[in-house]
């Protein structure tokens, strides 16, 4: 077995028995870049240098015997829209070709903390606006597992480098399902926590109301050790949530006697592949074989989310970026007015997606129109909310599929945005809810594609989903292998 | 026709918290461009703010000032539009929910007392400034200012006359200064008002065409810019012509109000709430807090000047108009016991001084003024040169007793030593004193005159007078 192909507690182990060093393992990532990036394409930018240092500082600090962080010596990717300081950030975009922030993300001084390295930043769709990272300005990332297919978005970057074995973990964000979806397209656990639960300082913001920052690993303890380094208040961000944090490797127990499983009945209606269907019915049949009890329950309100949540999230991001303007940062094109300045600088910068999604935000905000759209959507947005606190009356967790679909192939949808945004349509209502979700293997389509299974639970309930999400890992005994890519796969 | 004029005002007040509304920025004034900064303020993609508690503090000690009514629960909400100096690309302000509603001040014009109604206040961030090449068409950002606290005040359509205006003006301006969360620098932009105008026939009930005044940096301004404003719409009403609903600026050269065109669009802010920022939450404990804490209004403060200094109404309604100036008169005041000549020297001697500057630039400190009129009191210097002392002391800034010494200015009351020049005089003037004995006792003040010239004015002139009558009479 080679280092890259170990999990990230597989690696910390290997390192704590000096088995392994984090010099070895940061290079056989580097090595495996190399070998698979021109066909996977997970990177915007790649850190070589800095992730050599951080593992000389992490073999150092082991060999000194000084305690340790928790991550110490752990190669991982970063989504493109989390703030190095001194690194680029570029969303993804043109207008932050350039950029290069002054400062760290909040997470990101957590994962150095713990001595974390970090190897480089993740492709992404442009500003987290798409399913498919096909937006991404520097190029899109495919699906390790088939490189004509979409690694999925918007932190396709993320799923797909820590799928292709390039490093053992990643954080991305998610504001409709844009960490869920690519881990259930890439074969990999992927949580969104709930609203709160991590701090949002330093993630360049789509939509604020709904974005979360959530980590992307190969096994569901990985999923709960980044947990454990991300989580928690943080003063910088007025919406973290100051509730205390727990050990979540804890829940980590295989026991699921009682726990009563929601099947919501909405979620398996409509164009659901059977082949997925197939899958999540599986998963939900093992939780029963193992002594959990499985109810039906009903979210009525969950067909109003789509149109809920394309019109909350573009309303936000039309105010979160119109800070992209040429004026203090960023791509700026020089016109003899300043109208024509924002208007040249603008038009330039962002591409197709981004433009679309403000011009609709804008439009949903405009006076006249506010009531009928945004403040509508609002509403929904809590009966939505209401949806899912009647059901946690009748059981712990819902178990549900992520996408009505296995990955599909790059170039099929991109320039049919509403089918792209239907595909959301089963992660939208828990960002609009705020509640934690996770996307966890549960099998392969015909072609060999990786389908998820995604579980929701309550507020503040990571430790219940990673718990439900483990089971089935267990169940499943699907080993975290890696795909064949480029010229292994031939 | 006979027309009424109704105004108005919407005053933007910084508030004077070491750091800034949403990050810990210094709000310190005239730093190098751009050091006041952080990337929660330059909106660098990523910062989030965190409001600043003390902003919320000084908004609530205003409400509770005024006597409005705090929402409880109260919101941020983004005011979106583009310009160079907001780098986020919107303001974040109140819309509604803001944190204070339905107050009123009580003005005073000419004797005429009137309550004006304050619809809302709410807290919001400055924008930067746009410094201008002169030269080249070129603009250099300064966001150093970028983040202060604002507490925009606005008042209901209550003001009548441009002197209500101006009354109402001083009256928001007094109260911040003495809550002390404002430094009331007009010049600097600390607290700047714009205004809205409009005339009706008198007697009728639905508003004229408005017209917003903006850039009167002075109160001098705003009641000149008003005064102009009346006078053009109702040139325009008698001719019959429209007023045009537009955003005027109050140029002081020419002062005129020009019309701002071009740059005013229809703006459509879209307004909604912070995502970003949590509701703001007001509990028991602190609006208690608050209101525990709040010290002398300027209302309560010149009723404690009637009643405890015997002080007429008019002074005493000057002297607490400017939390400094009742400051200056407390000070002085205890130093001499004498309440109504402090008062009547500041009124007179010291705001002619002045000529509108602030009075803490005097060199005349409280205490010396009390000083000097304690000397007076006690016969140590006549009033005549107290006068001359106070010159000095405004030139100089020296304690009227240093100057008092050394000018040798100490008043003669020395009984002996004014005899002999008395007796001198009366020799010196055969005719005048036969006069004098022969009935024509005015002639006194021309004795008493010669006796202040020979001792430079520093004749005791009680003692003067008598001495004459009793030589004379001889
Ligand atoms: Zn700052």
């Amino acid at each position: 077995m080679k280092p890259y192909e170990l999990t990230i507690s597989q690696a910390l182990e290997a390192l704590e028995t000096r088995d392994l060093s984090a010099m070895e393992l940061t290079k056989s990532c580097l090595e495996r870049i190399e070998q698979t990036e021109e066909a996977v394409g997970a990177f915007v930018t790649l850190d070589p240098e800095g992730a050599i240092a951080a593992a000389e500082e992490a073999d150092r600090l082991r060999a000194q015997n000084n305690t340790v962080g928790k991550l110490c010596g752990i190669p991982l990717s970063l989504k493109d829209l989390l703030c190095t300081k001194g690194v680029k950030t570029t969303c993804g975009s043109n207008i932050l070709a350039d950029f290069v922030p002054p400062y760290d993300a909040t997470v990101v001084e957590k994962i150095k903390l713990e001595n974390g390295i970090v190897v480089g930043k993740a492709a992404m769709d442009e500003f987290a606006m798409g399913s498919t990272s096909e937006t991404c300005a520097t190029g899109s990332p495919r699906n390790p597992w088939n490189t004509r297919y979409i690694a999925g978005g918007s932190s396709g970057g993320s799923a797909a480098s820590v799928a292709a074995g390039q490093v053992l973990g990643s954080l991305g964000s998610d504001t409709g399902g844009s960490i869920r979806q690519p881990a259930s397209l890439c074969g990999i656990v992927g949580m969104k926590p709930t609203y709160g639960r991590v701090s949002r300082y330093g993630l360049v913001a789509f939509a604020s109301s709904l974005d979360q920052i959530g980590p992307l690993t190969r096994d569901v303890r990985d999923s709960a050790l980044l947990m454990n380094v991300i989580s928690g208040y943080d003063v910088r961000d007025s919406t973290s949530v100051d509730t205390p944090t727990e050990d979540y490797t804890q829940n980590l127990t295989g026991d699921v006697k009682g726990l009563r499983v929601g099947v919501p009945l909405e979620y398996f209606s409509g164009g659901l592949d059977p082949e997925v269907e197939a899958v999540v019915r599986n998963s939900i049949g093992l939780l029963e074989s193992q002594g959990a009890e499985v109810v039906e329950v009903s979210l009525p309100h969950i067909d109003y989310c789509v149109a809920a949540y394309y019109l909350i999230a573009p309303a936000e991001a039309s105010s979160n970026l119109a800070r992209y303007d040429g004026v203090t940062y960023g791509y700026r094109k020089e016109a003899d007015s300043l109208l024509e300045m924002y208007r040249k600088s603008r038009s330039e910068g962002f591409g197709a997606e981004v433009k679309r999604r403000i011009l609709i935000g804008t439009y949903a905000l405009s006076s006249g129109y506010y009531d009928a759209y945004y403040k509508k959507a609002s509403q929904v947005r809590t009966l939505i909310l209401n949806d899912f606190n009647e059901a946690w009356k009748s059981c712990d967790v819902l178990v549900s599929p992520v996408t009505p679909t296995p990955a599909w192939k790059i170039g099929k949808i991109s320039d049919d945005p509403l089918s792209m945004y239907l595909s959301d349509i089963l992660t939208l209502s828990t960002n609009l809810a705020g509640i934690p979700g996770i996307s966890v293997p549960g099998g392969f389509s015909g072609d060999g594609l990786p389908i998820g299974v995604q579980i929701q639970g309550p507020h503040f309930e990571e430790g219940r989903l990673l718990k439900t999400a483990f089971s089935i890992e267990q169940a499943l005994a699907l080993k975290p292998s890696l795909p064949l890519i480029g010229k292994e796969a031939q | 026709m006979e027309f009424e004029t109704v105004i108005g005002l919407e005053v933007h007040a910084q508030l004077k918290t070491d750091s800034k509304i949403f990050c810990g920025c210094s709000t310190e004034f005239g730093a190098p461009p751009n050091t006041h900064t952080c990337p929660v303020c330059l909106g660098l993609p990523g910062s989030l703010p965190v409001l600043n508690k003390r902003v919320v503090e000084f908004a609530l000690k205003m409400g509770v000032a005024t006597g409005s009514e705090i929402n409880r629960v109260n919101q941020f909400a983004r005011k979106n539009y583009f310009y160079p100096d907001l780098p986020k690309g919107y303001q974040t302000s109140q819309f509604d929910k803001p944190i204070i509603e339905h107050g009123s001040v009580a003005i005073d014009v000419e004797g005429e007392k009137k309550t004006i109604g304050i619809t809302r206040m709410h807290m919001e961030e400055d924008a930067g400034k746009l410094i201008h090449d002169e030269r080249e068409p070129l603009s250099y950002v300064d966001l150093n200012r970028t983040g202060t606290p604002l507490l925009e005040i606005v008042s209901e359509p209550d003001l009548r006359s441009p002197q209500e205006a101006s009354a109402y003006l001083k009256k928001i301006h007094a109260i911040l200064r003495y809550l002390d969360i404002c430094d009331g620098n007009m010049q600097e932009g600390s607290f700047r008002c714009d205004a809205n105008i409009s005339l009706r026939p008198v007697g009728e009930k639905t508003l004229g065409t408005r017209t917003e005044l903006k850039n009167m940096n002075s109160f001098r301004n705003v009641q000149a810019a008003l005064e102009y404003e009346v006078r053009r719409q109702r040139d325009l009403l008698l001719e019959g012509e429209d007023v045009v609903q537009e955003t005027l600026l109050w140029n002081p050269d020419t002062g005129k109000t020009e019309s701002m065109r071009g740059k005013e669009d229809a703006h459509d802010y879209r307004y909604f709430p912070c995502p970003d920022l949590v509701p703001v939450e007001i509990s028991d404990e602190w609006l208690e807090q608050v209101r525990a804490g709040l010290p002398e209004l300027p209302d309560q403060r010149r009723d404690r000047f009637i009643n405890e200094f015997g002080l007429p109404e008019y002074d005493a309604t000057i002297l607490t108009d400017s939390r400094e100036l009742a400051d200056y008169f407390e000070a002085a005041q205890v130093e001499c016991n004498q309440p109504k000549k402090v008062s009547n020297w500041m009124m007179t001697e010291l705001l002619r001084e002045l000529k509108g500057g602030s009075i803490e630039e005097c060199r005349v400190k409280p205490e010396q003024l009390g000083g000097l009129l304690a000397m007076v009191e006690g016969g140590t210097i006549s009033g005549k040169i107290a006068k001359t002392v106070f010159e000095t002391m405004l030139e100089t800034g020296q304690s009227p007793e240093l100057i008092v010494k050394e000018k040798n200015l100490l008043q003669v009351s020395d009984e002996s030593e004014l005899l002999e020049i008395v007796q001198s005089i009366i020799a010196d003037n055969p005719g005048q004193a036969e006069e004098f004995k022969n009935g024509k006792t005015k002639l006194l003040g021309y004795f008493v005159g010669q006796l202040m010239q020979r001792t430079k004015g520093k004749a005791n002139p009680k003692l003067a007078n008598k001495l004459f009558n009793q030589e004379l009479n001889k």
